[in-house]
Parts: C-alpha cells; sequence; structure tokens
C-alpha cells in the first residue's frame, strides 16, 4: 500500500530497519530518560553527567564497556543453549514490533488475526528465560529461571482476557481496525474524544498494565531477578555481550508492550478522528498522519512506560507464592467478569 | 499473637514433614544452597547454608567468621586509648556506641565518672550513631525486598548525622573520641543548631519511609506474620534490642540500668510490640529512629555547662579488677567484660556483640519458609557483619 | 497510632507521591531550596569540616624524635630516626646545648587509621589533623609521606575552631 512501488528486496529490507529502530529507540530512550534520569531525580541524585551533555551519551559507554568484557559461560553450562537464551529473547520483542501499526500505512504487516499473533508472540520470552536459567547450571539461575516460567504463563492468562475485551468491543482481532475504530467511534453520540477504550475498557486497561508489569518482571514482580535473593536470577552467568542482549530485551519489550497497550486502549497512532473530519468508512485519512502517527504513538508509549518504570523504583516486590495468588484469585476473576459486562453491553446497544 | 506462634509451629511441623517426604515419595533431593558468603543479601561474609525443598526452607545454618579478625586478642596488646580506635570497627554503622561501654567499664574499674556535660555529649553522639546505623538499616529493608529507592533517601539523611559527627569528633565512621574520663574536645561553634535542623530533616525521613514503605501494602504482606518469634524463644536464644521488643518483651538497657549517661534526664518511651514478626521489628527499628531525634532534641536543650574531661593522669593505668558493663546498642546488647592486672592495657576483654546472639535464633526461625522469606527474615533481624565476626 | 479512622490514601499511592515528591525537589533549582542531594564531585565539592581528620601534619621544628607518637600509634605506620646534635649555646660562654634532630619522620598512609592518638599525645605540639583529604596515588608506596610532604600539609591547617556555649575554656593546644 506504500505510495511508491518498490520491489520486494528493498521492502524488506525497509521494514528491517524500521524494525530495528522501532525496537533499539524506545530501548535507549527509555534507559536514558526513566532508568537513567527519573530514577536518580527520585532518589535525589542527577544520574549519569559525564558522558555528553547531562549524561545523555552514557548509554554508548555502558555499550561499549559490555562489549568489551569476555563472553563467559561457566563450565557445566551446556553451552548451545546457553548461547542462544538472549536471542531467543530478544527475538521475541522483534516479532511483537512486526504487528504494531505505526500510521494508517506505516506498518510492518497488517492481518486479520493481530491480537492473536502478538498474546502467541510475547510467550517465546518465556521459553528464552527457562533455557537461561537452566542452561546456566547455577542454582540461583535455576531458580529464576523456574518462577519465571511460573509468573509469565500466571500472567499470560489475565493479559489474554484482558484484551479479549477489547476485542469484543472493536469486533476485531485486527490492531490497525482497533486503532480506527478507536478513533472513529463516538460515547453515547458525543464523539469529541473518539473512543479510546481506556475510558469504557478501563478495568481491562488496569488488568492488562499489571500483566505487564509481571510479563516485563518489573519491580512488583521481579521475582526471578530479585537480586537480593537470588543475585540476578536467570541472568546470574552472563556478561557482556550476552548480559547486553538481554538488558535491551527487556527496556525494548518495555516499550513494545506500552505500543501495544497505547494502541489497545490508548487510540494508538490516531487523534480522534471527528477532529480533523475524517471518514474511517471511506478510509480518507490523509497522507501526512504516517509521519504524524508514529510520533503520537511514540508519546503515548513514553507515557505508558513511564508509569511502568515510576512503579518499578517505588514499590518492594512480591513473594512468589502472592504473585501467583493474585494472579489467579484477583486478576483472572476480575477479568472474566469485565469480559461478561461488555458482552452483555455489546449486546444490549 | 498466639494465632501467629501457631502458625510458626505449623510451618515449622510442614518442614519436617517435608524433609521426610523428600527421599521417600518422589525419589528426590533436597537442593543445597549457599547464601553466602558472597551474597547481595548477607550485607558482607555471612554464610548461611539452607537445604531446600523447592522453594521451601528445610534446614538453615549460619556459618559465621569469614570476617573475624580476633579483637579479644588484639585488645591485650593494645593500651586503653588504642582499644577505642579498634573497637570502633565492630559495628562500623554506629561505631561511636561501640566505645562508651568499654569506656564506661575502664572508667568502672578506676572509679571515675565523667563530668555531666560529657555525660550528655557522649549520650547525644551515643544516639546520633544510633540514628545513623538504624537510619541505613530502614533503607537496606527496601534494597531487601526489591525497592530501590528507599535505600537512596536513606544514605541522603544519613549523610547529615555523618556530617554531625565528623564535625564534633573529626571522623566519619570511626570518631575516636571517648576517653576515659571523658571526651577528647568539646563541641564546635554551631554543632547544636545545626543538630536540631538535622533531627528535623531525620523525622521527615522516617515519615516519608512510613509513606514509601511501611505502608506500602506489599512491603506489609511481606512482613507480616513471617519469621514469627514468641517472646520465649527470643529470651531463650538471648536475643536482644529492637529484635527481643519487637517480641513484646519489654526491655531496654537504656532505662533499665543506671549507667553515667543521661537518659534517665529525659522523656522517652520503649517502644514495643506484640506480634514478634518481621514487620513488627521493622517497625520497631523505625519508631526508635524518630525516638532518637527527640531524645537529641531534649538533651541538646539541656545541656548542662562545665568541663569535659574529668582528672585522669596523662598515662593511663587502670587498677586490678574486673567489670561487665553493656549497653542498649543500635543492634542489641553490646557489652565488655574486661579484666585489668594494673597495666597499661586490659589483660583480658570479652566483647559481648548483639548481632552474633541475634543471628543464632536463625535456625529455628528458618525453618518452613519461603527463599524470599529468608532474606526478609534475615534483613529484618539486622545484624552487621563486622559485629558477628568482631 | 490509634487515631480516628480517616479515609487513607491507600499506602501502594502515596508511595508514589513520595517518589514524584523527591523528583520534583531534585528538579528545582538550587537557588529556591531545591537540587540533588549530591554534588559534581570534581566540578564542585563540599568542604569537610574544620575538625575533619584528614591528613596529618607536622611542624618539623617542633619535633624532638621522643618517639611517643611512633609507640603509642595502635598500627605502627609511623617512622621516626633522630640522632642528637651540639648547638651553639644560648647565651655567650655557656655549653653547647644538645638538641635532637630529626632525619626521617615518615607516616605510611597506607596504614594508618585515621585515630589521631598521635597527634594527641604528642607533648611538644608538633603534629595536627589537617581536613585536605585528596592526596590518593595510583602507587600505594606513595602514600608513605616523608617529612618534608608533612611539613607542607602545615599550609592547610586551620585554625582549632570556637567552642559551643558552656563549654569549659581549655588549656593548651
Amino acid at each position: 500500500m506504500l505510495a511508491v512501488d518498490l520491489p520486494y528486496w528493498a521492502q524488506s529490507l525497509l521494514r528491517v530497519l524500521g524494525g530495528t529502530v522501532a525496537v533499539l529507540l524506545p530501548a535507549g530512550t527509555i534507559v536514558y530518560l526513566f532508568l537513567f534520569k527519573m530514577m536518580s531525580f527520585m532518589q535525589s541524585r542527577l544520574g549519569p553527567m559525564e558522558a555528553g551533555p547531562y549524561g545523555s551519551m552514557q548509554l554508548f559507554a555502558e555499550v561499549g564497556k559490555w562489549l568489551q568484557k569476555e563472553d563467559l559461560a561457566p563450565d557445566g553450562a551446556d553451552k548451545r543453549i546457553y548461547r542462544m537464551a538472549p536471542l531467543v529473547v530478544l527475538v521475541s520483542t522483534f516479532l511483537l514490533v512486526a504487528v504494531v501499526p505505526f500510521g494508517p500505512d506505516a506498518y510492518f504487516t497488517n492481518f486479520d488475526a493481530g491480537v492473536f499473533y502478538m498474546l502467541a508472540v510475547s510467550s517465546i520470552s518465556t521459553l528464552g528465560i527457562l533455557m537461561a536459567g537452566w542452561s546456566s547450571a547455577n542454582k540461583y539461575s535455576l531458580l529464576g529461571g523456574l518462577r519465571a516460567a511460573g509468573q509469565l504463563i500466571a500472567y499470560e492468562l489475565p493479559m489474554v482476557l484482558a484484551v479479549l475485551g477489547v476485542v469484543i468491543q472493536a469486533g476485531t482481532m485486527n490492531l490497525q481496525q482497533i486503532v480506527v475504530k478507536q478513533n472513529s467511534d463516538s460515547i453515547f453520540g458525543w464523539d469529541g474524544l473518539g473512543n479510546p477504550y481506556i475510558l469504557t475498557q478501563f478495568i481491562g486497561f488496569a488488568i492488562f498494565m499489571i500483566a505487564v508489569q509481571a510479563e516485563l518482571t518489573q519491580t512488583p514482580f521481579d521475582m526471578p531477578i530479585a537480586e537480593s535473593e537470588l543475585v540476578s536470577g536467570y541472568m546470574t552467568e552472563y556478561s557482556g555481550f550476552r548480559f547486553l542482549i538481554f538488558f535491551i530485551a527487556e527496556f525494548a519489550t518495555a516499550g513494545v508492550f506500552s505500543l501495544i497497550a497505547s494502541v489497545l486502549f490508548l487510540g494508538g497512532w490516531g487523534v480522534p478522528f471527528s477532529w480533523f473530519g475524517w471518514d474511517a468508512a471511506t478510509g480518507s485519512v490523509d497522507n501526512w498522519m504516517n509521519v504524524a502517527g508514529p510520533i503520537i504513538m511514540i508519546t503515548k508509549m513514553m507515557v505508558l512506560s513511564g508509569i511502568i518504570m515510576w512503579v518499578r523504583f517505588s514499590y518492594p516486590r512480591f513473594r512468589e507464592d502472592q504473585l501467583q495468588r493474585f494472579a489467579w484469585k484477583v486478576l483472572i476473576p476480575v477479568s472474566l467478569l469485565n469480559i461478561m459486562l461488555t458482552a452483555i453491553l455489546k449486546v444490549a446497544f | 499473637m498466639t494465632d501467629l506462634a501457631d502458625r510458626q509451629k505449623l510451618s515449622y511441623i510442614a518442614a519436617q514433614a517435608a524433609d521426610a517426604r523428600l527421599n521417600v515419595e518422589l525419589e528426590t533431593e533436597g537442593m543445597t544452597l549457599n547464601i553466602g558468603p558472597q551474597h547481595p543479601a548477607t550485607h558482607g561474609t555471612l554464610r548461611i547454608i539452607v537445604r531446600l525443598d523447592g522453594e521451601q526452607v528445610v534446614w538453615a545454618e549460619p556459618s559465621a567468621g569469614y570476617m573475624h579478625r580476633g579483637y579479644e586478642k588484639l585488645t591485650e596488646v593494645r593500651t586503653f586509648p588504642q582499644v577505642t580506635a579498634l573497637v570502633n570497627r565492630i559495628d562500623w554503622l554506629g561505631s561511636f556506641a561501640n566505645e562508651v561501654p568499654f569506656i564506661l567499664a575502664a572508667e568502672k574499674l578506676m572509679e571515675i565518672e565523667a563530668p555531666p556535660r560529657a555525660q550528655w555529649i557522649r549520650t547525644i553522639l551515643f544516639e546520633l550513631s544510633r540514628i545513623a546505623n538504624v537510619g541505613l538499616f530502614l533503607g537496606d529493608l527496601g534494597v531487601q525486598l526489591g525497592a530501590v529507592t528507599p535505600v537512596f533517601m536513606a544514605f541522603r539523611d544519613r549523610e547529615h548525622v555523618l556530617n554531625l559527627i565528623e564535625g564534633a569528633t573529626g571522623g566519619r565512621f570511626h570518631p575516636n573520641f571517648d576517653r576515659i574520663g571523658g571526651l577528647k574536645d568539646d563541641l564546635p561553634a554551631g554543632w547544636i543548631a545545626e543538630t536540631k535542623q538535622v533531627m528535623k530533616k531525620l523525622r521527615n525521613f522516617c515519615t516519608e519511609m512510613e509513606d514509601l514503605l511501611f505502608g506500602n501494602e506489599i512491603f506489609q504482606s511481606r512482613l507480616r506474620g513471617i519469621g514469627v518469634i514468641p517472646a520465649e524463644v527470643a529470651k531463650q536464644y538471648g536475643l536482644s534490642g529492637a529484635n527481643l521488643r519487637a517480641s513484646g518483651v519489654d526491655w531496654d538497657l537504656r532505662r533499665d540500668q543506671s549507667l553515667p549517661l543521661a537518659y534517665d534526664k529525659v522523656d522517652w518511651k520503649v517502644w514495643t510490640h506484640p506480634d514478634g514478626d518481621s514487620f513488627a521489628r521493622c517497625w520497631i527499628r523505625l519508631q526508635e529512629t524518630r525516638e532518637s531525634t527527640l531524645i537529641v532534641d531534649q538533651l541538646l536543650d539541656t545541656m548542662p555547662s562545665g568541663p569535659i574531661m574529668a582528672k585522669v593522669p596523662r598515662i593511663i593505668k587502670v587498677p586490678e579488677g574486673e567489670a561487665w558493663v553493656s549497653t542498649e546498642n543500635p543492634l542489641g546488647e553490646m557489652g565488655y567484660y574486661v579484666v585489668s592486672k594494673g597495666d597499661l592495657g586490659p589483660f583480658r576483654v570479652k566483647i559481648r556483640s548483639a548481632s552474633f546472639n541475634n543471628i543464632s535464633i536463625v535456625p529455628w526461625v528458618l525453618r518452613g519458609v519461603y527463599v524470599p522469606d529468608v532474606i526478609s527474615i534475615l534483613a529484618s533481624l539486622y545484624f552487621i557483619l563486622g559485629d558477628i565476626d568482631r | 497510632m490509634a487515631a480516628p479512622k480517616k479515609p487513607q490514601v491507600p499506602g501502594l499511592l502515596k508511595g508514589l507521591g513520595v517518589t514524584l515528591n523527591t523528583m520534583a525537589q531534585t528538579l528545582k533549582p538550587r537557588k529556591l531550596g531545591g537540587g540533588s542531594a549530591t554534588v559534581q564531585y570534581p566540578h564542585e565539592k563540599e568542604t569537610p569540616p574544620l575538625r575533619a581528620r584528614g591528613v596529618i601534619a607536622l611542624r618539623e621544628d617542633n619535633c624532638t624524635s621522643c618517639m611517643l607518637c611512633a609507640r603509642s600509634c595502635p598500627d605502627w605506620c609511623i617512622y621516626i630516626e633522630g640522632h642528637k646534635e651540639l648547638a651553639p649555646p644560648r647565651r655567650a660562654g655557656g655549653a653547647p646545648r644538645k638538641v635532637n634532630k630529626l632525619d626521617r619522620f615518615d607516616i605510611d598512609y597506607a596504614l594508618c587509621m585515621y585515630c589521631g592518638i598521635c597527634v594527641e599525645v604528642c607533648p611538644f605540639d608538633a603534629l595536627f589533623w589537617s581536613p585536605e583529604y585528596e592526596y590518593s596515588e595510583p602507587k600505594i608506596a606513595d602514600l608513605l609521606h616523608d617529612k618534608t610532604k608533612l611539613g607542607e600539609w602545615m599550609e592547610t591547617v586551620p585554625e582549632a575552631p570556637a567552642l559551643e556555649a558552656g563549654a569549659e575554656k581549655k588549656k593548651g593546644k
């Protein structure tokens, strides 16, 4: 659907480059803005200040440091699996970003089972973490990997159920159409805001964000890493380049999940169409939205990942069994109720 | 309380059952996990050997001594003034508090008493080192439970206290300020006004900790009902300090014995908590930090004037005899049994440090808990490695 | 504690409030009473208190190489060597005086534990504390300061601070 007709290889190249940028750029910004700066400010300090103006080049310095370090593998480790694990985790991030729409025509792929694909692919990282934990030949890693597996499976479910509400309301599983729906709909005939599902699906949004926090193993749910208990969980034995990949994957996934949350609940790349008099039915959305869309998306993503990080820096962590109890006894029943309610309202109106 | 004690008993029985079950039912083996000697949760080099069934602890034992420095032996070849420089390093976070009982024991042998102003300043510095010590504990607690921010806040406000200690004594960590018969020097001008401001900041810090950590539902669910130590067990294992008071035993050496310190001149409260769980231990420490700031404020207002040094000979020889003095240090009861043969230095010194006895309860209290609770219980028992290994 | 139950803000939200508050405080300009609690060390420095035990300075003229400091040092990090010399008599026609000349006065700061006992025992006011702290060295052997280097620290020794109200006037140092 691009305006210029490119050969297949050029399109593929563009997509690969775009995907890399879409994964690495948010990761870098999140690390600098939130991990380096916001956390420091919340702790009465300034954070890195030496590398570049206000420490903005610090990340490059850190990457340089990690790349110089030796790529170690423990003696007893299952070497091939051990080396592969971080890549598996990172691959899941790349696969996730493929389905996120950034504008009316600016997307990597657009297919009808987008939501389904997204939920399926996000579990691949679990596999990578389990591989890392088991192959490290380290007791802490093993415990961390097992915890991670249990936790990610437990929180996959509320996430699916939370998204289900959105799918019922939108009537489609295509992420692009979910965005269009949100921006062209109206709430009880008033279309000043469109219908971002955060308003009608607030419970779903809250559950989704909690589940994301757990999927990302960010602080109230960071037992797989739990540096005071398990040293560094499944990452204990990793160093240098492979640790860097884990690190990038952690923050890139935070960014991608924020993107998905903004697509599902905040109206994605769009602004309410009624502001500009666009008509969704004829698809008459201006071409410049393809440029403005990514910027709008990134803004929404920054807000959401800011909240994720803010919670991370403020809270202590749960215990493993409390976390499971919270998932199965609170989140899942509530999200089931939410689905029922949505379905009833959907039929009623 | 009985409810919590029952729960502890039940988990103990469960652990025993799990231990028996391990090899029988599933033909599985328990996993032995070394927490330490190099582990983020042990604040140094304490090693705790735990046997796990899944994530449940079946058996645990602390193994101390990785940092043993032989202080009791070293004191035998040091003169009395040199020993204070040494014992500073036992509990390195509240170092001034280590000097006081030793000096008091030596003074007891020499039958002299420091002048009132020196007693006042001693008590103030004693409480300041308690604040520096326990304040850091409050932040460190957050780290053990996975919250990163509280520890930076603790370091931020502890810095003010350390500046005060440095301003008065010259040493941030190791003041070496206490002398037999008094103090090395009087306070510098402007110190009292500064201290009052810092005490206000610290009360503010305590409120912040209450909001950020103690009021947090996750924090409470992590600590409430975990690691319950009933009062009888606590007494049997010789716990002291906040760990004992959290089990509901109203016992505080600052109030319960009369030493030449100014505690009986001020109005303050000994906090106790009936529960005996990890939360109670942390909560007691928070309240005590706030209480300490109030004690310091009152002492500053009522400070008498006068000399800070009693008449002592220039070369100190302590007469023959034996003396035992213990005080309520930040970590618990710390005492010195000093034997002197009339020489320049002590003949033998027995050091009773609080942490060594406090961690002796670890095998009892860790049975049947989960690995994350191991960390929170260790954090709430609050030990300092130098204080265990001496 | 047992105050009447007010509608309470959940602790989770309060915690978020505390961190946000701290962030606002850190971002507030220094002029308005905000700013970070840390300083950017090589660019701006905190001044240690006057009494801070930073480094020991030696006034060589006062030293009689009596060895009191070396003997009272708990970890024996002071090395002193001296010899006796005949000095011209004070009054014309008197007998020549015997004075102690200092050959070597070294303090090994790699061993020193900054207890201050040496400064305290010195009967002739030859040793002083200076709050100077920036003398780290790439080689550990360079931390052994000899008497010329210790003498140079004398310039940084501050006047003893005034005492708090109610203190007794002190005699001597």
